[in-house]
């Protein structure tokens, strides 16, 4: 446990120095812009699309980081065969596969912090003013968002770094992407037997809805921005459901790179 | 108990997409290493080196055999903490000093927090990294990575070291200062397996080498051993020689060949059956002097060049 502790924070160490923290200061300017311009353009709506863009933007900045970062996690140290003396030390590559994953993890974590500090830093200072929804400016239940989020973003990572343990950067970005993707529709595959008749079709597509992962159902941003109650039975059935997906993907990722030869 | 031992170790690499073919890189090879020994691992490029130490290193996996460190198999955690490993041509995270890379190392080997720094600056002292250590390593030049390198495969006082060309990218003067060390390591009863294809390195350290070519160990033993198996000749500098007493030597052939080198010297050539002593004391009375005796034997370049030219034929892709 304090080896896989010790790869992750220099995982993050990486991020650090890698200047991946300076996506915060993009996101914090881009809030503030936000907030300002809106208050001179629109009437009345301003804390609710500040509360939509601020979810937006937290997702948006972590799957950017979830998937770029994920991607190199292991390809870099393999390419560039840092790998090579990590591996000689009392370190097994499963706990350097799992280590790397929660280095990753903790700089998502990190980062959603601040920016959801100061997300809430900007909802607050306009909750003061005298606008519709200021009341509920900076209602806590948005909170229940963000830990979807994270939990979504996990999972993101824990697909690119699956494929990052046995393909190229390039790739491994196309496919987690292509994933994401598809599983934010994955609710239509579900229902796809009533637009279409081959019964072949409906149950690859069944198939299909089951083994993919179902990144829609992290999506609670709308409901927490109207102030409708999502319940903590689905947030944490739909926790879990993410958690085992993870450990699914970390297992496998850790029983391709066992295997593996550094040639 | 050996160091390291082998088994009939080889590692195939299969190449090609639709019908791949073992590309065979190591050919099956029994050594076996003993403690305290340090140990060359000589061939030129590509003669399956780097693979041997990568299988280890366990950074492959055998295709078949064995192979074992300190009388457990390679990758056992708890030899792993006895050993250390310089990869060839070392990339280390770049973004980390000298300092915190050797810090973070010595983490990994339970090293409490407060002896950490204090092991990574014992080291980097000794392999000549000054103040540039709190440096970010991608500003480091070749040969200082290197020397970081060599920091990073001691850092647990390991009982067996790897160095996969150790010399590699170092200036003469590092070069002596990896070879000073080597022998401290030896005096410190460490056992050192190095790769080298620079033969005057192994020529200054080793008491045993393997030479490796084409992916099989074409020799081992001690090193004066096999080069001695190729003596052929002396080699002589002579002063006074008159030039038709020499020619007379060569029409018996008791001299192959010769070299006016000036100022009155010759460089003379002796087949193996002539005894240098017996033909300068027939010389002596004419005023001939001696002024230096080799054996005249390959260089383990030659024996490089024999060897692998022997093994070019079988090297390489072998159908199943």
């Amino acid at each position: 446990m304090r080896t896989v502790a010790q790869v992750a924070v220099n995982v993050f160490k990486e991020s650090v120095r890698d200047k991946v923290l300076y996506n915060l200061v993009a996101f914090a300017v881009l809030l503030m812009a936000a907030s300002y311009l809106i208050g001179q353009l629109t009437a009345g709506q301003d804390v609710k699309i500040i509360k939509d863009l601020g979810l937006a933007a937290i997702a948006t900045f972590g799957l950017m980081i979830a998937i770029f970062i994920g991607i190199g996690l292991v390809w870099k140290e393999v390419e560039r065969r840092s790998i090579y003396s990590l591996l000689a030390k009392p370190v097994s590559r499963a706990q350097f596969i799992v280590g790397k994953y929660c280095g990753l993890v903790l700089t998502l974590g990190v980062n959603i912090v601040v920016m959801v500090v100061a997300w809430y830093a900007v909802l607050a200072y306009m909750g003061t003013a005298n606008t519709p929804g200021a009341a509920s400016a900076t209602d806590p239940a948005m909170l229940e968002a963000v830990a979807l989020i994270f939990v979504e973003l996990m999972l993101v990572t824990a697909v690119a770094l699956f494929f990052s343990t046995f393909s190229s950067p390039f790739l491994s970005a196309g496919l987690t992407l292509g994933l994401w993707i598809v599983g934010h529709f994955n609710t239509d595959l579900r229902n796809f037997e009533t637009v279409v008749d081959s019964p072949a079709a409906a149950w690859l597509a069944r198939g299909l809805y089951y083994v993919l992962p179902n990144f829609g159902a992290f999506d609670v941003k709308y409901q927490v921005v109207h102030q409708l109650h999502v319940p903590a039975s689905y947030l944490l059935s739909t926790a879990l459901y993410g958690a085992l997906y993870i450990t699914l993907l970390v297992v496998a990722a850790v029983t391709v790179f066992s295997r593996r030869d550094f040639k | 108990m050996d160091a390291i031992r082998t088994e009939a170790l080889s590692k195939h690499y299969p190449i090609g997409f639709w019908r791949p073919r073992p590309y065979v890189a190591l050919h099956p090879l029994s050594l076996s290493v003993g403690q305290g020994e340090v140990f060359g691992f000589l061939g030129p490029n590509g003669a399956g080196k780097t693979t041997t130490l990568k299988l280890l290193m366990q950074l492959v996996f055998p295709t078949s055999g064995v192979a074992e460190i300190l009388g457990k198999p390679v990758g056992d955690p708890a030899t792993k903490r006895r050993i250390g490993y310089l990869p060839e041509n070392p990339y280390f995270y770049d973004y980390l000093s000298a300092e915190e890379l050797l810090t973070y190392f010595a983490g990994l080997f339970g090293y409490r927090a407060g002896d950490r720094l204090a092991r990574a600056k014992a080291l980097l002292d000794e392999v000549g990294i000054g103040a540039e250590r709190r440096m970010p390593l991608r500003k480091y030049s070749k040969g200082m990575v290197q020397r970081v390198g060599i920091a990073q495969a001691l850092i647990n006082e390991p009982d067996v070291v790897f160095f996969d060309e150790p010399m590699s990218g170092l200036d003469p003067l590092g070069r002596r200062e990896v070879r000073e060390l080597i022998l401290r390591l030896r005096s410190r009863g460490c056992t050192v397996f190095f790769s080298s294809h620079v033969l005057s390195d192994a020529e200054a350290l080793c008491s045993r080498v393997a030479i490796l070519a084409g992916g099989r160990m074409v020799a081992a033993g001690a090193l004066a051993d096999i080069r001695a198996l190729d003596a052929r000749g002396w080699d002589l500098v002579v002063h006074g020689l008159e030039p038709n007493v020499l020619e007379a030597l060569i029409r018996q052939g008791r001299v192959t060949r010769s070299t006016d080198i000036g100022a009155g010297r010759y460089a003379l050539e002796l087949p193996l059956r002539e005894e240098p002593h017996v033909l300068l004391s027939e010389l002596a009375p004419s005023g001939v002097r001696l002024i230096s005796v080799h054996p005249l034997r390959d260089s383990l370049e030659d024996f490089f060049v024999k060897q692998v030219s022997a093994a070019a034929n079988d090297r390489g892709l072998e159908a199943r």
